[in-house]
């Protein structure tokens, strides 16, 4: 028989699904800085993963100096979600003791690594979106979330930097890095689209005036992403399909075998410290 | 190997000190990228306010066979060396 993951999610203290959208003001600044910290925690897991593996020195600290800088950004916004929710719980429990299904990141930031080319392509598509959304986020009403904006803001400004200068690079080099980088774009396009679809808990967000609606980011990235694919002679695919559910806890089956070693250490050994 | 990136010698000023100073070498394509990797290699603690990153090839360096006659010289030419004044005690320490 096929175990219930809801049943046995709410056995475990879970909520079974990523927090419900409802009208209470607190839950949806939960769930939006869930979506926040979470989107940094996912990346920046993965963007860890090239630790040690990356194909020359150099490449290797700058993935793992952004990575960091993801992680660091997480404390932050996890941090907040957990004073938010006031349940005892702090930015490690949200981490690390929550299952796959009260995720709330997008799609693509739970995509695998692939070779470098994608990686890359990944980082770019994402900071092309995030650097806006910071941006946007230094107006919010909520001054603990502008407060936060502003410092990840100058981090984020240096990753789209080197992401753009390097898809350029590799797009416009060999036929080699050409043709990894169009596949690299093409495989992860249908994941961009769930980063501008709204649900409930955004409208009532960007009505409050604490984070911006989805939809207001679109026309930023897509300058950014036109200018920077036509430098690096790479061709926008013009699928408009969009994957979706991560922000509501759906996730694709690569989030359990990331979940796993990132998790560990706090489900072998709870509250292990050193 | 003929296919790495040249190499880059970075030159960093410290958050206090005047002048850049060497602080290790690196790998990259180019000047920008090495300045990038700089920053990224040599600056994660804070260390810097501004980076240069000069060719490798392009430093013209002494032979290390040259020492002897390059430096040794100077060795017996104590008068080069202001240790023959006497220092007022009031101008103290100097």
């Amino acid at each position: 028989m096929t175990p219930d993951a809801e049943a046995l999610a709410k056995a475990a203290g879970g909520t079974g699904r990523a927090p419900l959208a409802n009208s209470d003001p607190a839950q949806d600044l939960f769930t939006g800085l869930l979506r926040l910290g979470d989107n940094s925690l996912i990346l920046g897991h993965r963007v860890s993963e090239w630790c040690g593996h990356a194909p020359v020195l150099e490449e290797d600290i700058a993935l793992a100096n952004m990575a960091l800088d993801l992680i660091g950004q997480t404390q932050l916004w996890l941090g907040l979600a957990a004073e938010v929710e006031g349940a005892g719980r702090d930015a490690d429990a949200l981490a690390f003791r929550r299952d796959a299904w009260d995720f709330c990141n997008i799609l693509l930031v739970e995509r695998p690594n692939g070779d470098f080319g994608q990686t890359l392509m990944r980082q770019f598509l994402f900071d092309a979106w995030h650097a806006p959304m910071l941006k946007a986020l230094e107006a919010s009403k909520d001054a603990r979330i502008a407060e936060i904006a502003v410092k990840a803001g100058k981090e984020v400004a240096y990753h789209i930097e080197r992401s753009a200068d390097l898809v350029i690079r590799l797009g416009d080099g060999t036929d080699e890095s050409h043709t990894r980088m169009q596949k690299s774009l093409d495989v992860l396009w249908g994941y961009t689209g769930e980063m501008f679809i709204g649900d409930a808990t955004d409208a009532r967000l960007a009505e409050a005036g604490i984070m911006p609606a989805p939809e207001s980011l679109r026309a930023a990235w897509d300058e950014t992403v036109n200018h920077v694919l036509a430098e690096a002679t790479l061709i926008r695919p013009e699928s408009t399909f969009a994957h979706q559910g991560g922000k509501q806890g759906r996730h694709s089956e690569h989030m359990g075998h990331l979940l796993a070693p990132m998790q560990w250490l706090q489900r072998s050994y709870p509250d292990a410290k050193w | 190997m003929s296919n790495e990136w040249p190499l880059w010698e970075v030159f960093i000023r410290g958050q206090h000190g005047l002048n850049h100073r060497h602080v290790g070498s690196l790998h990259a394509p180019d000047a920008e990228l090495a300045i990038r990797h700089a920053r990224d290699v040599y600056t994660r603690r804070n260390e810097g306010v501004s980076i240069w990153v000069v060719p490798s090839a392009e430093i013209t360096a002494s032979a290390p066979s040259d020492k002897g006659p390059l430096f040794e010289p100077s060795n017996a030419k104590v008068y080069r060396h202001p240790t023959f004044y006497d220092i007022p005690d009031e101008v103290g320490h100097m």
